[in-house]
């Protein structure tokens, strides 16, 4: 503390000085680079800070190249050169053009010296011409670097900076940086409690190490400002926290969505489960494999749109299936939905060991186009690409169904078979045909998620396995015959799975939500969104 | 008059071929001369012992699924528990012949720099304490999940799936470590059973007798209970369940006697199961296994107990034996034996080749009768 | 329950409704012991969903539903409702399908219903006398030992009937008992209900007409789930809001 302390009343007693021996001049960058071999130390630190005086653009570069000691001046002409040096060549280069000079000898010119003293004149030269700099990055890069190093000497640079700047973004940088420099500086109380509340409205793990440095402070009341922002910090951070668990919990929501879905019309329409749904999302997830597999053989120009080609595919793979499993099975075992379970259950084995054979039991790699690749912020929020479009997708997908059902002619029959079955077969609906679209739907909507998975999970023979049982719970939970169960029940499920996790890790919150869907079936047995009256009842 | 109604001439032949077998194996193996043709190897031994206690298991599920309509999808759970409070004995009495060498701890535990024995672990130092808790801990289970959900009508498909998420929560639940039942290598490595070397043929021989015993006891009380007059409630529960209620039945009182008695013959024959093969790790309770179970039972016959014994040793049979020719084939097989059954032989081996009747056990036409409502 | 003083079976202003649909509304009914009743009204007037709320398979929305003078029994189950001594015949037919016709009966006699005891229980002298007498009354002596999935639609209408005997109840809920009849089973029918009535409170829902009028007992008509018009026979059949809800159809 006292070291520093020193070195900056040093130098503010060389900025002092360098103003009374350097009084008028407006000098050119050139004069003045040609001024800096001359003399010791002291006089060279005023010739640097009178170069930052300038303002002139080239002189962060010069004066950079100066802290690093690669300014040399040649002995024969006396012209000052930046060396690059690489191996045993060393290379000259125009320090204000950057331009090319040619190789020289090593003994051709002599080093341009610098001591520690003269390296902070110097970074206090760069922080005031980087903060005045025209470039507004590099005025936030400046302030940001202040706010890393908390350098007292920035002080003055910054209230310059301040009276001219106007972009709020960047006043704000810097204020904040200064905030973080008077923390360090022998000023007031008052101002440094001040700082400390400048800087508690930020967010950031700089900041926090900075506000909690602070709350050691030898003055009681910057202490305890600190630790008061330390907790106005920390409860800010749990909120978002608490916003990126829902956020978390919509994402693993809108998965369980698009498995669960499927699975809730058949049953809700024909009052069987289908255990081979989560298969069906595996074909989905292989028919995405495929397609990118043939892509990159064929057309490696297409890979962007791959998904927009897997889709329509996976839902026609997957959906042909689920017809093939209808017609050639559940439909022979109508009105015995338990048989109808097991027999489903032999077909789910057959289609995992099928694609096993194919395609062998490892995981396969699928890839991410650009546009679902990366992440975005929102605060404190961190939101991955993939993850967005996956929930995109799955609204517009449950909107789509919502859609066909609520519309069009054949979601009226369905809705008619889920109520009453009897009573539609005597209105004419046939209800075999029924059966085998819905079937059919249900199982290429799982086709569906298998593509939307194929993005965030590993595509393996075991891919339904891994969500069938949850897909159940959704069905459960929500209610049988009706798509907005499933929505709440995904949600709901996805949500209440994301907030255990932190509290008891990700298995036994995954146990907690089963054994609380188990004991909330006990006292609604048919779900949330129970149809009700004497037809269903039986 | 009428032939006594607990043991017909097909119990009668069943128990005694059971007895037949629990005398003639274990002499095939200790007696018989090795490279005689008489002579069966050990290995051989275990693995009918284990078709056995899959036989008793098959048993339990057809109790519940052939005689009540109760489908449990997670009746490998009870297995699985019978199995663990028996491995946990298994543990405690390798003492310190463990590789830490604690005489207390055993081995996952060391490992884990456990300090000591967690609360759930006591008592089961104790063979008696352990055989208790064989039956209470699979039955008290039952108990609790079956008040709850037959008190409020949990049926059909609805009951299926949550008994399938129940022995999934609880695998899940195991697979931890610090559930303090050795996570994902469950419990292995056992050296002897009240003082017997495990690995030695007269216990393996002793083991299969034990099994054969508790199959054909357990056979004779699933008799008992479904020759009863209660055994007629439990098929009317199945057949009409709305008509029970209404001739006032408490149907919930008798789905969860059924239930219990069933989880705890799970119970038991999974801790004849765990000496035999020498581990029990949470995979056990892996939904696929709890849905085997049934298919097992569908192949025999549902609602005839000796149809769920064979169908048990059927498909293991087969599944021992391709295994060991094609594996990859297996799972082929399996899936086609769930559909090829749900379609085309509803009643099971026994229920379409059985020519003998027997109207007392209402089971005639168990495997194809439908709720009238 | 002074209201419901001398009556067996007492209804008062039951209303339920499912999804807002009112399946009964309003519903006012009063059955003396050991009078008979048969009801009519057209599909969806609640005639069923009356039974339901009478057996405990529904619960009313509000209004009383008294048994016996004292017992209300929408704070009871179908199990303990059933065992009180109301027994009910279903619209379509329900026995044990895969039961003997004896063994129908023998689960249907008053008596053991718990666990243990039905356990433990052998058949005595006096049930398989009592499960003959009934064999007897509805005719079934011959099939005795045969499935009930076996039986004809008729006869299992009949066997229903006679596990209602077996259950010697105190009210006789009967949902279209002549169902799939022939007219000469109808009548017996009929006779075998008027016979039973007097001992015991009967209630008969009912489309065939000439079955209501060989009961010839006080007749209420159901509609949109209240009561449309009660009296004789001819009397309802006069009432010009019966003609045009039901009969003038």
């Amino acid at each position: 503390m006292l070291l520093r302390f020193l070195l900056a009343a040093a130098t503010i007693a060389v900025f002092i000085a360098a103003g009374s021996l350097l009084p008028a001049r407006a000098a050119s960058l050139e004069t003045l680079l040609a001024e800096l071999p001359e003399g010791g130390y002291d006089e060279r630190a005023a010739v640097v800070t009178a170069i930052a005086g300038t303002g002139d653009d080239r002189a962060v570069a010069l004066l950079e190249a100066l802290a690093e000691g690669d300014l040399r001046q040649m002995k024969d002409g006396g012209q000052i050169v930046r060396v690059v040096r690489e191996g045993r060549t060393h290379t000259a280069f125009d320090p204000l053009t950057g331009a090319e000079i040619g190789e020289i000898s090593s003994r051709a010119a002599s080093k341009i010296r610098v001591n520690n003293k003269l390296r902070r004149a110097i970074a206090a030269a760069l922080g005031q011409l980087t903060l005045a700099s025209p470039d507004r990055a590099r005025r936030l890069a400046a302030a940001a670097s202040v706010l890393k190093t908390g350098d007292p000497e920035q002080i003055e640079a910054l209230d310059a900076a301040l009276e001219t700047e106007t972009d709020p973004e960047v006043r704000t940088a810097f204020m904040d940086a200064r905030a973080a420099a008077v923390l360090n500086a022998a000023r007031p109380t008052a101002e440094k409690v001040a700082a400390i509340a400048q800087l508690a409205g930020r967010n950031d793990p700089q900041v926090l190490s900075i506000i909690t440095a602070a709350t050691t402070s030898d003055e009681p009341a910057v202490a305890a400002a600190a630790a008061d922002a330390l907790d106005r910090i920390e409860q800010a951070r749990a909120a978002w926290g608490a916003v990126q668990n829902v956020w978390y919990g919509l994402s693993l929501g809108s998965v369980l969505m698009l498995a669960a879905i499927g699975l809730a019309i058949s049953f809700g329409v024909m009052g069987v489960i289908n255990m081979a749904h989560g298969e069906l999302v595996m074909l989905g997830a292989y028919t995405t494999f495929a397609v990118q597999e043939l892509i990159r053989s064929f057309a490696p120009g297409l890979f962007e749109v791959s998904l927009l080609i897997a889709a329509p595919l996976a839902f026609l793979v997957a959906g042909a299936v689920g017809v093939g499993i209808e017609r050639g099975v559940c439909r022979y075992l109508h009105g015995r939905p338990l048989e109808t379970l097991l027999a489903t259950w032999g077909i789910s084995l057959i289609l995992q060991q099928t694609v096993r054979s194919i395609f062998g039991p490892t995981n396969q790699q699928v890839g991410n186009p650009d546009w679902m690749s990366g992440a975005f912020e929102i605060g404190q929020l961190t939101i991955t690409w993939n993850r967005l479009w996956i929930l995109l997708f799955a609204l517009a997908v449950f909107a789509l169904l919502l859609l066909i059902l609520k519309r069009t002619p054949a979601g009226l029959q369905m809705r008619a078979v889920t109520q009453n079955r009897r009573m539609a077969e005597a209105m004419g609906i046939r209800s075999g045909w029924v059966d085998a679209l819905t079937f059919g739907l249900g199982a290429g909507i799982a086709g569906l998620a298998g593509v939307a998975l194929s993005q965030i999970d590993n595509v393996s023979p075991n891919l339904g396995q891994s969500y069938i049982v949850d897909s159940f719970m959704v069905v459960v939970f929500g209610g049988v015959g009706n798509l907005w169960g499933a929505f709440a029940g995904a949600f709901t499920l996805g949500i209440v799975n994301k907030f255990l996790e932190p509290y008891a890790g990700a298995v036994l919150a995954k146990v907690l939500v089963l054994v609380f869907i188990i004991l909330f079936i006990q006292r609604r047995p048919r779900g949330l969104f129970a149809l009700k009256g004497r037809a269903v009842e039986s | 008059m009428k032939a006594d109604p607990l043991l017909d001439l097909k119990s009668k032949l069943f128990l005694a071929l059971l007895v037949a077998a629990a005398i003639v194996v274990p002499m095939a193996n200790l007696v018989a001369a090795p490279g005689s043709d008489f002579y069966l190897p050990s290995f051989a031994v275990a693995l009918f012992g284990k078709y056995l206690t899959y036989a008793l298991l098959a048993l339990s599920v057809d109790l519940i699924w052939g005689y009540c309509g109760i489908l449990s999808l997670g009746h490998g759970a009870f297995f699985a528990l019978g199995g663990y409070a028996m491995g946990m004995h298994l543990m405690r009495e390798i003492g310190p012949r463990g590789v830490y060498g604690d005489p207390v701890l055993p081995d996952f535990m060391v490992f884990l720099d456990w300090k000591e024995l967690p609360w759930f672990w006591w008592g089961f130092d104790q063979f008696w304490f352990a055989c208790l808790m064989v039956l209470l801990v699979p039955g008290g289970l039952a108990f609790v999940f079956g008040w709850l959900a037959f008190r409020s009508r949990v049926t059909g498909v609805y009951l299926s799936i949550i008994t399938q998420a129940m022995t999934y929560a609880l695998m899940l639940a195991f697979f931890r470590n610090d559930m303090g039942f050795g996570g994902n290598n469950g419990l292995t490595d056992f050296r002897d059973v009240l003082g017997f070397d495990l690995r030695s043929d007269a216990t393996r021989a002793g083991l299969f007798v034990a099994s054969a015993a508790a199959l054909g006891l357990g056979y004779l009380l699933a008799r008992r209970v479904t020759t009863s007059r209660a055994g007629k409630v439990l098929v009317s529960v199945r057949d009409a369940e709305a008509r029970a209620r209404f001739l006032g039945y408490r149907v919930e009182g008798y789905k969860l006697m059924v239930f219990t008695l069933s989880a705890m013959m799970a119970g038991v024959a999974g801790a004849l199961y765990v000496p035999q093969v020498g581990i029990i790790n949470p995979g056990e309770f892996s939904p696929a296994n709890s849905i085997e179970i049934v298919i097992w039972v569908a192949v025999g016959g549902r609602g005839l107990l000796l149809g769920a014994v064979l169908g048990a040793i059927l498909v293991n049979g087969a599944k021992t034996l391709l295994t060991g020719w094609v594996p990859e084939i297996w799972i082929f097989v399996l899936g086609l034996i769930f559909v090829l059954v749900t379609l085309f032989l509803p009643k099971g081996v026994l229920g379409a080749f059985g020519t003998l009747s027997w109207r007392s056990g209402g089971a005639r036409r168990g495997a194809s009768a439908q709720p009238a409502e | 329950m002074e209201f419901a003083r001398g009556s067996m079976l007492y209804l008062d202003d039951v209303s339920v409704s499912f999804d807002g649909f009112k399946a009964i509304n309003g519903l006012s009914l009063m059955l003396a012991p050991g009078e008979m009743r048969a009801v009519i009204g057209p599909n969806g007037a609640g005639k069923t969903t009356m039974m339901d709320i009478i057996t405990g398979k529904t619960r009313p929305d509000h209004g009383d539903v008294i048994f016996d003078q004292s017992i209300d029994l929408t704070r009871h189950d179908e199990t303990d409702i059933a065992r009180m001594g109301i027994g009910r015949k279903f619209q379509k037919p329900t026995v044990f399908e895969t039961h003997t016709v004896a063994d129908n009966l023998l689960l249907s006699l008053a008596g053991k219903r718990g666990v243990f005891e039905t356990l433990l229980a052998q058949i005595t002298g006096a049930e398989a006398r009592r499960i003959e007498e009934i064999l007897e009354t509805i005719r079934l002596e011959e099939r005795r030992d045969d499935l009930a999935a076996d039986l004809s639609h008729g006869q299992k209408q009949w066997l229903e009937i006679g596990m209602l005997l077996a259950q010697d109840p105190k009210v006789l809920l009967v949902d279209e008992p002549a169902a799939g009849m022939t007219d000469a089973e109808t009548m017996a029918t009929a006779d075998l209900l008027k016979r039973i009535a007097g001992e015991h409170t009967v209630m008969v829902v009912e489309h065939d007409m000439e079955f209501v009028r060989a009961l010839g007992v006080k007749v209420t008509v159901l509609n949109e789930g209240s009561v449309l018009a009660e009296g004789s026979l001819d009397h309802v059949s006069a009432d010009p809001h019966v003609i045009e809800s039901y009969l003038g159809r």
